[in-house]
């Protein structure tokens, strides 16, 4: 398998009122050629930040991309020009967002919407991009896709506005597609049917998928690789079996301590103490410090590096600090 | 009416339907209607020449001949205010789509790329609308000269500052909107996402706009043509009208009444007609 997007040491800022928040503070993955790669966290961990990052969409002002680097496909991206960067969007990379109901633009028909994506970046004429449409939202599932081609977002349901998302963003065949929390305004049995299709169109088209959810359930069920974030920077990556039978870093078995089960009565759910740092004064060196039960004479003084525990996961924390780093 | 409890799908439709129920905006359309058709359709509704007069039939009262009677040149005041229709339709095209097009690219620019260039912009807006509108045209004209291109031109540029600032404030959330940011997921270029997207969006406080802006021009084009600024004698326009009228104001009043009604008429029309598009494009102001 070769790697299809690298990003490593990605800083992404914003600055308001005078404030610099580092939303992203060093994050670095990377993901394999038509595999699941699963981020997970908190809201407001930068998760969504880390998506916009990678194609280039963070608003400037207030936010910044300050330092690191993202390869896709042998092309540094932050090197790229505006004009090439928008060749990417939607082309190599596409992505889905949370809330299909405004997604879409109100005033123009599907069918209009989604040629207009083919025809730019595939140069097809009307009357193919037409038929790529149908196609495209006949592959998805989608009832009665000639009359669908001719109806405003307003007139379809949540789950018809997702499906003719996807449609959209796969109707270019991306290498990567990126779905931001793609099942968090749905119900639980659409939800279900979205990520079927998602998986079902990675087999098809050989996609890799970045999935971004706070839903522990989604990633268990999705991914192939997982890694969790803490306050910007990742606290722990591994496969997504090794993640959930042997999670490592206290943050990581906070947050699974927090999932509720149905084969144990427990009056009370786990929760992590504390609140989430305030990311223009993060905490000095491990930003999971001040909340941890297992803290110890380094956690406040050093920044942790990411060690490996076992082949291929990473933890940054020091309580596996005697067994070899990753560097 | 009974109104069919059929489920309409179509967002025109739903305005139409809001609309109807409207009396007010009803009948502000009708007038505005009957004004486009008599302006363009003058000559079928004219029954004498607009500028040839009798002169042995000065100030004649309304009679069966002259039904509104004549002027002080002895000229049908039915013909005249018939031609006078056409006058004020052109006025009012020229002057709002002039400030429709400026203000609104102004606005989209301003609102859509922020900063430094829409701050340049507002304040230059600012300035235009410290001034009283007719005061702001007065010397406009004052620098182009009298007449009715530059009437028009005055009109149009005083009418800007509104279409600018309904067009960025509309932008400005607009642009916040998740399929703005899909749009630019897809590798939409800022041209695209201006006028494909952010535009067709702003629609309805645009048309909502032009329509109350058709009064309001028409209003300071009569003002300026009836302080001599305007459009020159002997074209009939409503407000060179009245101000010929003045002087025979206690001898002959319905010389002065004949041009004042059409232009009260004509205003509110749009008015109301506008009142009622605001209502039905956005039912959250009523319901």
């Amino acid at each position: 398998m070769s790697t299809l997007l690298s990003v490593n040491n990605l800083k992404t800022h914003f600055y308001s009122s005078g404030k610099t928040i580092r939303a992203l503070d060093g994050v670095s993955f990377d993901i394999e050629a038509g595999t699941v790669f699963g981020l997970v966290g908190e809201t407001g961990c930068g998760k969504s930040v880390t998506a916009l990052s990678i194609l280039r969409l963070i608003p400037y002002p207030p936010g910044k991309i300050v330092g690191g680097e993202i390869h896709f496909r042998g092309k540094s991206l932050l090197d790229l020009s505006d004009e090439e960067v928008r060749s990417v969007r939607g082309k190599e990379i596409s992505m889905i967002f949370q809330e299909p109901m405004t997604s879409l633009n109100p005033v123009f028909r599907i069918g209009d919407q989604m040629m207009e994506v083919i025809m730019l970046h595939q140069g097809l004429g009307k009357s193919q991009a037409f038929e790529k449409a149908v196609e495209m939202l006949e592959l998805v599932h989608m009832p009665e896709a000639q009359k669908v081609m001719k109806q405003f977002p307003h007139q379809l349901s949540g789950g018809m506005r997702q499906r003719a998302m996807i449609a959209m963003e796969l109707s270019c065949r991306p290498f990567l597609l990126i779905a931001d929390e793609p099942t968090t305004a749905l119900d639980v049995t659409i939800q279900a049917q979205i990520l079927k299709l998602i998986k079902e169109m990675k087999e098809e088209f050989h996609t890799s998928i970045l999935l971004i959810t706070h839903d522990l359930g989604v990633i268990a069920e999705m991914c192939d690789r997982v890694a969790v974030m803490y306050a910007g920077s990742i606290v722990e990556q591994a496969c997504v079996e090794e993640i959930f039978d042997d999670p490592k870093h206290p943050y990581t078995k906070g947050l699974w301590g927090a999932i509720p089960r149905i084969d144990e009565e427990k009056d009370n759910l786990a929760v992590i103490p504390g609140i989430v740092p305030d990311l223009s004064q993060p905490p000095e060196a491990c930003k999971f410090h001040p909340r941890c039960s297992f803290r110890f004479a380094p956690c406040d003084q050093i920044v942790p590096p990411l060690f490996q525990t076992s082949p291929g996961h990473f933890v940054a924390c020091f309580l596996y600090g005697e067994e070899k780093t990753s560097e | 009416m009974s109104e069919k409890k059929e489920f309409k799908t179509s967002q025109t439709a739903e305005v139409w339907r809001r609309l109807k129920r409207n009396r007010a905006a009803i009948f502000g359309g009708t007038i505005v209607l009957l004004f486009v058709l008599i302006a363009i359709l003058a000559p079928l509704f004219s029954p004498y020449p607009p500028n040839e007069g009798d002169l042995t039939k000065r100030l004649k009262s309304p009679s069966r001949e002259h039904l509104l009677g004549t002027d002080p040149l002895g000229r049908d005041l039915l013909s005249r205010v018939i031609y006078g229709a056409r006058i004020s339709l052109q006025i009012q095209i020229v002057s709002v789509s002039i400030a429709m097009v400026i203000g609104t690219l102004l606005g989209m620019v301003g609102g859509y790329y922020g900063g430094k260039f829409d701050h340049l912009i507002m304040r230059l807006m600012d300035i235009l609308l410290a001034f009283p509108g007719i005061f702001l045209a007065i010397s406009i004209i004052a620098v182009l000269g009298p007449g009715l291109t530059n009437l028009m031109l005055a009109a149009g540029i005083y009418s800007i500052p509104q279409f600018a600032r309904i067009v960025r404030g509309s932008v400005i959330s607009l642009k916040e909107k998740e399929f703005i940011e899909a749009a630019r997921a897809v590798g939409e270029n800022d041209f695209n996402i201006l006028f494909r997207y952010l535009l067709p969006n702003s629609m309805a406080p645009i048309i909502v706009q032009t329509t109350l802006r058709m009064a309001t021009v028409l209003l300071t084009a009569s003002g300026l043509s009836f302080l001599g600024l305007g459009v020159q004698p002997p074209t009939a326009e409503w407000g060179a009208m009245l101000s010929n009228a003045r002087a025979y104001l206690i001898t002959a009043p319905h010389v002065a009444t004949v041009p004042g009604l059409a232009i009260m008429l004509v205003v509110m029309g749009f008015n109301l007609f506008g009142d009622g598009l605001r209502d039905s494009l956005d039912p959250r102001l009523r319901d």
